[in-house]
């Protein structure tokens, strides 16, 4: 058996006479490296299939290298020409695109230019469209003066704001998108909101987290006395209730939705109930749906089951003896419940709602089909300009706008409630 | 395991693996009952004369723009042949993700002889497109809850007097605006010039204005059929084979207001960046399946109008309930006495500011 050799004022040394605290040191820093190792290949799927493309995708809200990759020349003439003057360019400029627009034209890349300048000032689309097509006839050196020619094509051509429009958007990354998602715009004297018809951003952004809002309060008054159910039934009878909890997880989103469709109509289960029992009248039937009230309804039954679940295993770890002893104390039924039991279930509320309000902002299928005209999600636009408008820019603008209030939100919920406190089981 | 059964699972993996990828095309479309009718008169007929073909159907036209942008950016296009209508057509082709196509070269004649272009007979509005059937967007009507006068005017939308009830239209400027603007007394050839003007947009949101509350505004158009068989509203927007399945297959008492339809395109387009044999195979299908007779064929199964003009005559019953389709077509001369044509040209221009508006108008 070695002993280990205490110096009097050295370090403790172990029993292969190296010191105690190196080992340690390199035995902790193996264990780490080891659990690292085991983590790494995640990490490294998560980085590639998930973060890479979510940053490239939002990168698009300020990336705009189109103008100056299609348009080089004219780009660089327009550096010339004063965009508060108010005239037409010089015939330098109109000769710079010229060149541009032949070589574009034949690799088919000016209408793609002219749909990203037609999102800021529309008609350009056009513009290009006709020019397109003459440009790829024509020839640098013979066929000069090129400004009466393509005023000939449309005199649009003619028009400054479709220059400053060319102009102000000529540099390789912009802050258009953003300025855009939040109802301004890059006007003649610098950033300006828009026009009162095309604000509608900010409205709808409200509108989003009033609603979801909302939407987490409801499901926080539902939820809780079905997760308290749950919680202190017997077990047979709380598994089948729990079951019951679970059954619409399993139907399709869009049955579900359908669904109360048929109940919230005008000539719906409910309205023709109401009708029947004469507390309303025929010709004022509620209108239930394609409102924010059916946006509302529709959603907090289906964000339901994600609050009861996280509230309910955190009341399964609540103790009943402390209420036991808070009555035997004296306490009366609501203060055993208000002071002893409600703050030990406020962690599970807390995970219930962040999951809840997460889901309810990012949500688009049923308040497309329920919400009517008040009922929208800013996500619904982001949606249009995913699929329809092809307005990339616009609806990473708007996404990352989102993620950062989400972020923003999170974080404020880790102040006041901390993330540590969530318990799950 | 010996180096024999290895050798041998390896080749019979092979071989599997290359019959598995051999000549699968990939063909996008609407699905629900138009690409049911697409199935009987193209892709059956076509396996039946190439039976190396294998056509597996995807119904995504409705993302097809975005799906395909973002295919091409990926460098990985895993479809064929894209159904699309003529403005997503346009989008595609402007941003060089369909490929141009030479009707003359890639397509036949009619059987009399009349050149493609002649058979198509303008319809052909983007060098990437053609177009196989004319659809239209009209309005349907409760035969019960209009009255004894059934309105015979699109107007009848807007007047709330004769007309009581709620309305459905599409959650979209297209057609909308159109509308408006005629029932407000703008003349056909007017309404494009006098919309790209501030005052004539406020003049059509002021029309709009005046039915606003009793409209049920949807995004799908399956909503209207659903909508006017439970009585919610009295009239609404929707494709016009919509209206016919819920009137002639589903006997609902609805009735077709076929005044001011706007007529649209849908058809075919060939993404760009395919390889050359699929390519050839890609035109080899876009020939057959947009020649006369099947054009022609696809009328038996829906109802809407084959695009090229010498299929017209060859129209004859729906397959199933054996009733004559002739009547039942938009491009009928009764039905379309008074029709529009969608703008493709200004709405690809103005399609996104609209929209934005629009969108705006609805939100205040």
């Amino acid at each position: 058996m070695s002993t280990n050799i205490i110096e009097k004022n050295g370090p403790v040394l172990g029993a292969d006479g190296k010191p105690l605290k190196k080992s340690l040191q390199r035995t902790l820093r193996r264990q780490k490296f080891r659990a690292v190792i085991l983590i790494v290949p995640l990490l490294l799927f998560i980085l590639i299939t998930f973060i890479i493309p979510i940053a490239d995708m939002l990168f698009r809200s300020v990336e705009n290298q189109i103008v100056s990759e299609t348009l080089p020349r004219t780009v660089v003439a327009l550096e010339g020409w004063d965009i508060d003057s108010g005239d037409t360019p010089e015939e330098n400029v109109f000769a710079a695109l010229a060149e541009d627009l032949k070589i574009a034209a034949a690799a088919r890349q000016h209408m793609k230019l002219a749909s990203r300048l037609n999102y800021e000032h529309s008609g350009i689309s056009s513009l290009f469209r006709k020019s397109g097509r003459k440009a790829k006839k024509w020839d640098a050196a013979a066929d000069a003066p090129f400004k009466e020619k393509f005023l000939k094509i449309d005199k649009n051509w003619g028009n400054p704001e479709v220059w400053r429009t060319i102009k102000t958007y000529s540099s390789p990354y912009t802050a258009g998108y953003f300025l855009n998602a939040v109802d301004l715009k890059l006007g003649a004297d610098g950033v300006a909101m828009r026009d009162e018809d095309q604000r509608i951003y900010l409205l709808l952004l409200k509108r989003t987290l009033f609603m979801s809002l909302t939407i987490t309060l409801g499901c926080i008054l539902l939820g809780y006395p079905v997760a308290w159910l749950l919680a202190n039934l017997p077990m047979r009878t709380s598994n089948i209730l729990l079951i019951l909890v679970l059954l619409p997880f399993w139907t399709s989103l869009l049955v579900r939705t359908s669904a109360w469709k048929v109940l919230l109509q005008q000539q719906g289960v409910i309205n023709d109930a109401l009708v029947w029992m004469r507390i309303v009248d025929d010709a004022n039937r509620l209108a239930l749906i394609n409102n924010q009230f059916g946006t509302i309804i529709a959603m907090t039954h289906i964000l339901l089951p994600f609050m009861i679940l996280p509230l309910y295993s955190v009341m399964k770890t609540i103790p009943p003896s402390y209420v036991r002893a808070a009555k035997s104390l004296g306490a009366t039924n609501w203060t055993a419940f208000w002071r002893v039991y409600f703050p030990q279930s406020i962690p599970g509320i807390g995970a219930g709602s962040i999951l809840v309000f997460i889901l309810s902002i990012g949500y688009y299928i049923t308040p497309e089909l329920v919400g009517g005209t008040d009922g929208v999600f800013i996500s619904n636009r982001i949606a249009y300009h995913i699929s329809t408008s092809l307005n990339w820019g616009l609806a990473a603008a708007l996404g990352a706008i989102l993620l950062i209030l989400v972020t923003a939100l999170y974080w404020i919920y880790d102040r006041i409630v901390g993330i540590d406190n969530v318990k799950l089981g | 395991m010996s180096f024999k059964h290895l050798t041998l699972g390896i080749c019979i993996a092979a071989l599997s693996a290359s019959s598995a990828f051999a000549d699968d095309m990939t063909i996008v479309s609407w699905g629900g009952a138009y690409q049911k009718s697409q199935q009987k008169a193209y892709h059956e007929p076509y396996m039946k004369l190439n039976p190396e073909v294998n056509i597996i159907n995807s119904d995504s036209s409705a993302e097809a723009v975005a799906k395909l942008r973002a295919m091409t950016e990926a460098g990985n296009i895993t479809w064929d042949v894209v159904d699309a209508v003529a403005s997503d057509a346009i989008r595609m082709c402007d941003e060089g993700l369909a490929m141009i196509i030479d009707p003359e070269k890639d397509l036949n004649p009619a059987p009399d002889g009349t050149s493609v272009t002649k058979d198509f007979n303008d319809l052909i509005v983007s060098e990437c497109h053609i177009p196989n059937i004319v659809y239209s967007t009209t309005v349907g009507y409760r035969t019960d809850l209009v009255g004894d006068t059934p309105p015979t005017s699109i107007c009848a939308l807007f007047d709330l007097e004769a007309y009581p009830g709620k309305r459905a239209l599409e959650k979209r400027p297209i057609n909308n605006l159109e509308w408006a603007l005629y029932c407000d007394g703008v003349e056909k050839d007017e309404i494009y010039n006098v919309l790209e003007t501030e005052e004539g947009l406020a003049r059509a949101f002021a029309k709009l204005d005046t039915i606003k509350d009793q409209v049920i505004w949807y995004t799908a158009f399956a909503d209207t059929p659903q909508l006017l068989a439970s009585g919610e509203i009295v009239m609404g927007s929707t494709f016009n084979g919509r209206l016919f399945a819920l009137i002639e297959e589903q006997k609902q008492p609805v009735a077709m207001l076929w005044d001011a339809q706007v007529f649209d395109l849908d058809g075919w387009i060939i993404p760009v960046g395919l390889s050359d044999e699929r390519k050839e195979r890609a035109l080899d299908y876009l020939r057959f399946a947009t020649d006369t007779q099947r054009l022609a064929d696809q009328a038996k199964y829906i109802p809407y109008g084959p695009a090229r003009v010498s299929s017209a005559a060859l129209v004859g019953k729906h397959a199933e309930l054996g009733i004559d389709m002739a009547p039942h077509m938009p491009t009928n001369p009764v039905n379309a006495k008074n029709s529009f044509l969608f703008n493709f040209t200004w709405w690809a221009d103005y399609r996104d500011d609209m929209d934005a508006k629009f969108q705006t108008w609805l939100a205040n």
